[in-house]
């Protein structure tokens, strides 16, 4: 902040505190005795009359203390305007100290698994606790404590993968978070109506669910139209893109003909966010472990 | 003085008419803060409405309690003491009515807008602009009002409790307005003039002096009157109460911050915050030391005299959470504390132990002498009351303590590799029992609400209050 400003907030700071200093100085020099008396002040309000009673002598000594606790503070912390104090203090450091503490106490437990291979660490019990322990803190939010998912968060738990299951794809999607993204109507904005009706016809086709079937046959040329550069020609999907399988029976949304119908109409975005910078390489590989072993 | 004018009267009427509002506004904040202590225990309460829904009810709650019967308490109480310690009418009865017929039409409002999810969002302060209009007009007049009569009073001196009112007054006028400040976009909706941090800082110095003046300033005018009247007692020390006056307006306006530590707001307004609530520990205390030590003498009293024990053990709980609050301004406790239900319970300890409590007391001390009548209808119902709440209170404050500092616990427990011991959905269910104990707490405080609004209807019903604004009560 601008000199201006700084000196302002400390004149206001200090002033406060030295005029609650004066003021407790200026009243209890007036006092003409210490001790409690029967002597008012002498005004009456609707019967009430005020004694001319000292300061109690605890409840000075209180205050005075407060007073300089927040002289100390002051004098240590930073409180005046642009003076940093002289411990140097800022929340932001205080956090930078707690986060090395933690990455010096902590550090070690996870760096002795760093290096195993994903599959190999799958099969130690001990690494899948902490992993568990570390899915409990960071993914159970979204995919729930026992993995399985809830709608627009895939379960962990299956064999079917969005984005692949192999090591190496689950440590990609760990490090580096995917975006999902299904335009609305796929590549054919001009899609019509009839046409949205057809196509969900012919993808509830894959599973024996169509509601029509002539529409779904007329679907299926929709389908080469709009889905098929990422479902593919039989819609199974492609997981370098993120597209789901459309023919087994599990659904990252909903699976009937009104939530398939919304996800024709206006797409579907989706984003799992990337742990690099806030796991470390070694949380990253035992928290892959862990996933892994959900299904393996 | 003694040299009273005969012919001098007192406007009481609206100092009736907040008397009675603010056992109705009592009873519908209370039970409006039952009903959502119990859908924490009882999602399903919900309803699945939106309008039932907890965070809709939760705003008109702290409305309808703070605003709805902390305000009337305040303009009924104000109304009468400026009146008696000034010895004068009310400057003008026509604006005393407006501001009776404003206020009731605001929490009126209130109670329409909120639930159907118009809100500002910002705590303690989620009216719209059209209804913050509407405060800021009510309050200035209330404001003509409070001082204009004043200025004519036939007292020499300017008696201490109408200090902390005229503090209470003057120092909302600005928070209302400064924090309220906002851009229309529609006839119910509005953007805040500020933005990000500043927005934050604006809403904690407005939110905290809602506390700091609302609910204390002006509560310390009403003890500063009820309690050496009720007592039959000299106040303590007039030294004391005018270093701890000072003192409190002073430093009460700089704490906000502490909402706001290890935010974004800048170090050095956090430690300012810091500090300032510290300090505020003492000029708290000379508030309580004043009516407490009034009693000396008049102990026996409270044997007794229940709407005493309602004086007296609101400046108990007032001490405590005066205590408590710079303790939680403290960071290392803060970091322990914040976002928890301690901060409820602690809120709850001044809302129901001081802000409630004394209301209760004032009142009870109120309506005989405002429909002409020696006393209540029935003191031992005012005992059952008194009895009712300090349980009610106590049972809340325990189990948002218990529930807070566990909270607080859990939070940062952590495994032997430094994972989170418990997920946050972990501590909610530890947290069941709490809320029901609190739940529990709420109820019985307003069944003893319930006993003051029968309480209060027999005593009306007792007297025709038309003849009543004559000066031969008045001299007594």
């Amino acid at each position: 902040m601008s000199t201006f400003w700084s000196i302002w907030i400390s004149a206001i700071v200090l002033g406060t505190v030295f005029g609650c200093w004066w003021l407790l100085h200026a009243t209890r020099k007036s006092q003409t005795t210490d001790v409690e008396t029967d002597r008012t002040v002498g005004h009456s309000f609707d019967g009430i009359e005020e004694y001319d009673n000292p300061l109690p002598k605890w409840w000075f000594y209180l205050y005075i203390a407060t007073c300089i606790f927040a002289l100390g503070y002051l004098a240590l912390y930073p409180g005046l305007g642009n003076y940093k104090g002289l411990l140097n203090w800022t929340s932001a450091n205080q956090w930078e100290a707690e986060i090395a503490d933690a990455d010096e106490k902590y550090g070690p437990i996870y760096a002795q698994y760093g290096q195993t291979p994903v599959e190999e660490l799958s099969k130690d019990g001990d690494a899948l606790k902490i992993g568990q322990r570390l899915f409990a803190n960071n993914c159970a939010v979204c995919h729930g404590s026992a993995a399985r998912g809830q709608v627009g968060f895939p379960n962990l738990t299956d064999d079917d993968w969005l984005w692949g299951g192999t090591p190496e794809a689950i440590l990609e999607t760990l490090h580096n978070g995917r975006m999902g993204n299904m335009p609305a109507k796929g590549v054919m904005p001009n899609m019509t109506n009839e046409q949205v009706d057809q196509v969900v016809n012919y993808v509830l086709s894959f599973s024996g669910r169509e509601k029509d079937a002539a529409a779904a046959e007329a679907g299926k040329a929709v389908f080469a139209q709009a889905c098929v550069a990422c479902h593919g020609p039989e819609g199974k999907g492609m997981q370098v893109l993120g597209a789901p399988n459309l023919t087994d029976n599990v659904w990252l949304y909903g699976s009937n003909y009104e939530w398939i119908k919304e996800t024709v109409l206006h797409g579907r975005q989706n984003q799992m966010p990337a742990q690099s910078g806030r796991l470390s390489e070694d949380q990253i590989q035992i928290l892959a472990a862990y996933v892994y072993s959900l299904s393996n | 003085m003694s040299t009273q004018n005969p012919n001098l009267t007192y406007n009481y009427k609206v100092v009736r008419q907040f008397a009675i509002m603010t056992v109705v506004w009592g009873i519908v904040g209370m039970a409006l803060g039952v009903l959502i202590a119990a859908q924490l225990v009882w999602p399903s309460l919900n309803l699945d409405l939106p309008f039932t829904h907890f965070g809709r009810l939760r705003p008109l709650h702290t409305n309808a309690v703070i605003f709805g019967f902390g305000g009337s308490a305040l303009f009924a109480t104000s109304y009468y003491v400026v009146q008696r310690t000034c010895q004068t009418r009310l400057i003008s009865d026509k604006l005393a009515a407006f501001t009776f017929w404003g206020w009731t039409a605001i929490i009126v409002s209130a109670a329409i807008t909120l639930p159907m999810g118009l809100t500002s969002t910002k705590e303690y302060a989620e009216l719209e602009w059209p209804i913050d209009i509407a405060i800021a007009v009510v309050w200035v007049t209330y404001a003509l009002v409070f001082f204009g009569t004043i200025t004519k009073r036939s007292t020499p001196h300017i008696y201490v409790a109408n200090w902390f009112y005229g503090a209470f007054i003057l120092t909302i006028a600005v928070l209302h307005i400064g924090n309220n400040l906002a851009l229309p976009v529609s006839a119910f909706k509005s953007y805040s003039a500020y933005a990000g941090v500043t927005d934050a800082m604006m809403q904690w110095w407005y939110g905290h002096n809602a506390v700091g003046f609302f609910l204390t300033a002006g509560f310390l005018g009403m003890m500063y009157y009820f309690v050496p009247k009720q007592a039959g007692r000299p106040v303590y020390s007039y030294r004391l109460s005018i270093v701890h006056f000072w003192a409190l307006i002073a430093t009460y306006v700089w704490a906000g911050g502490h909402h706001l530590h290890y935010s974004a707001l800048p170090d050095w307004a956090q430690t300012a915050s810091m500090i300032m609530s510290l300090i505020l520990l003492a000029p708290s205390w000379g508030g309580m030391i004043n009516g407490m030590m009034t009693l000396s003498g008049a102990w026996h009293k409270l044997r007794t005299d229940p709407i005493l024990r309602f004086l007296v053990v609101s400046l108990s709980f007032y001490g405590m959470s005066t205590f408590e609050g710079p303790m939680m301004s403290i960071k290392t406790v803060n970091a322990l504390s914040h976002n928890t239900d301690w901060t409820v319970g602690h809120v709850h300890s001044g809302a129901l132990g001081w802000v409630a409590m004394i209301s209760i007391g004032a009142i009870y001390h109120l309506i005989p002498k405002l429909w002409g009548l020696k006393e209540m209808y029935s003191t031992s119902m005012i005992n059952v009351h008194f009895w009712l709440a300090t349980v009610g209170t106590v049972l809340y404050i325990v189990a948002m303590w218990v529930n807070g500092i566990m909270q607080g616990l859990m939070w940062r427990a952590v495994n032997d590799d430094g994972t989170l011991t418990y997920s946050f959905v972990e501590s909610l269910e530890a947290s069941y029992p709490g809320y029901f104990v609190r739940f529990l707490g709420g109820v019985i405080f307003l069944t003893g609400m319930l006993f003051m609004a029968y309480n209060v209807y027999m005593t009306v019903r007792q007297k025709e209050a038309a003849a009543q604004d004559n000066a031969a009560v008045q001299a007594a």
